[in-house]
């Protein structure tokens, strides 16, 4: 019998090693798994490339995360908010290293990984300082931008509701990365608010097939 | 001269967008926009963090903390609106399904270049967030700001200095003076809002040279 839903959050997060990447779902706080990353920081990985769309906010979640010094590198599209205290003074003190991608080029990266693209042109970002260095390509009268896809060892995502196999819902806004991080990750854990027995979530509104998730725990 | 205020300037950009504009609205000045639009007039905005339909901030005591807008900020969704992940609200961007979206800018470039994300100092820590995307695939790209910096200084001009966001995208561009068209031959000026100034007044103050558009 598959069952993808553990008990201990702890045996969930037991195998990520140090230099892992991790995808971490949520735009600002909207679907950021915060307890799932307690357990990450309790668990003690370290040296870690995290993708997120920010660099945390305030002192929980993803801030906490950096705040403990267990993140060297991070991708993101805007790390730079009013409480942003703890990417900025580790940023500035030149011990967190900082890849920025424009929103929408780091969401189809991570598609394209979950997808199994090679890479992709894109308009976004041609000619701007943050396509220095890259191979462009004029197509049909437009001028695009070469990127390749990000590959995540873990993804850390929240949903609200899940079946034992892994199918997943969310709620409004907090969906946000986490359909694409699910693909994109070779092991993907998800915090919902809820478990429920197979077939209580209709087909027809299955956001994430459980193809893509393998770890689920519910947190109240 | 009376400039126009920021709700000023939201409400003249709110005049031009029509019944039925899928509308994206940057953060800032551009989101005064929403409120400006006639209630009787049928706008979906988009929110790239995940909505079409956005709907207006919601009443204290009523907020969802899983529901809000690309400047995380509460929010609510309007009867017949949708959620969906990030790639696809990107997708929507990228290729050319937004009618409308409306920038804040630093500077805008006669040619219609953008600069809106970075001032340049090399101690700043740089955000970009979905501005370039919004400036490569939005179909038509309104910036509202102000006309002239704190020293006086033109925005619109001839090659932004400061890093570019998106090469030859603006559209229109409205200002507490001006609504100014790019156009493929230049700046053309479609209406002064700034009660008592001239045009030769505004074309001293403007960087680059404007065609005078008579009225139609």
């Amino acid at each position: 019998m598959i069952n993808k839903i553990f008990a201990a959050p702890a045996a969930a997060l037991a195998d990520v090693p140090d230099g892992a990447t991790v995808m971490i779902g949520g735009f600002g706080n909207a679907g950021m798994p915060a307890e799932l990353i307690d357990c990450l920081i309790a668990q003690g990985a370290k040296d870690l490339t995290v993708v997120n769309n920010n660099a945390g906010n305030a002192d929980s979640g993803l801030a906490a995360l950096i705040g403990a010094g267990r993140v060297r590198k991070i991708l993101c599209s805007f790390p730079r908010q009013a409480d942003s205290w703890h990417f900025d003074r580790l940023y500035r003190a030149g011990k967190l290293e900082l890849e920025l991608v424009p929103q929408g080029t780091l969401a189809e990266r991570i598609r394209a990984a979950g997808a199994g693209v090679g890479a992709f042109f894109t308009p976004t970002a041609f000619g701007t300082r943050l396509a220095e260095g890259k191979e462009t390509r004029h197509i049909n009268g437009r001028d695009y931008v070469l990127e390749y896809p990000i590959h995540a060892d873990y993804a850390l995502l929240k949903a609200d509701r899940a079946d034992r196999w892994g199918n997943l819902t969310y709620r409004k806004t907090a969906r946000n990365f986490a359909p694409i991080m699910a693909a994109a990750a070779k092991c993907t854990v998800v915090q919902v608010r809820e478990t429920v027995e197979l077939g209580q979530i209709d087909p027809e509104q299955v956001v994430t097939p459980g193809i893509f998730v393998n770890r689920v725990i519910k947190f109240h | 001269m009376k400039r126009l205020d920021r709700n000023q300037i939201a409400a003249r950009v709110a005049r031009d967008i029509p019944e039925g504009a899928y509308v994206n609205l940057g953060i800032g000045l551009p989101t005064l926009v929403a409120s400006h639009l006639p209630k009787d007039r049928e706008v979906i905005i988009h929110s790239e963090n995940g909505i079409l339909g956005l709907g207006p901030k919601p009443a204290p005591g009523e907020e969802d903390e899983d529901l809000i807008d690309a400047g995380k900020a509460p929010a609510t969704i309007l009867t017949g609106g949708s959620y969906f992940h990030h790639a696809d609200s990107f997708g929507m961007i990228r290729g050319g399904h937004i009618d409308i979206c409306v920038l804040g800018a630093f500077q805008v470039s006669a040619a219609g270049d953008i600069a809106n994300w970075h001032t340049g100092e090399a101690d700043a820590i740089p955000a970009v967030g979905g501005a370039m995307d919004l400036a490569a695939g939005a179909k038509q790209v309104f910036v509202t700001m102000e006309h002239l910096t704190k020293q006086g200084e033109s925005k619109i001009v001839e090659r932004c200095s400061y890093p570019l966001t998106g090469l030859r995208c603006v559209t229109r561009i409205y200002t507490d003076l001006a609504v100014i068209d790019v156009k493929p031959d230049g700046l053309h000026l479609v209406e002064i809002v700034a009660e008592g100034l001239s045009y030769d007044e505004l074309q001293r103050l403007n960087g680059v040279a404007l065609k005078y558009r008579a009225a139609a």
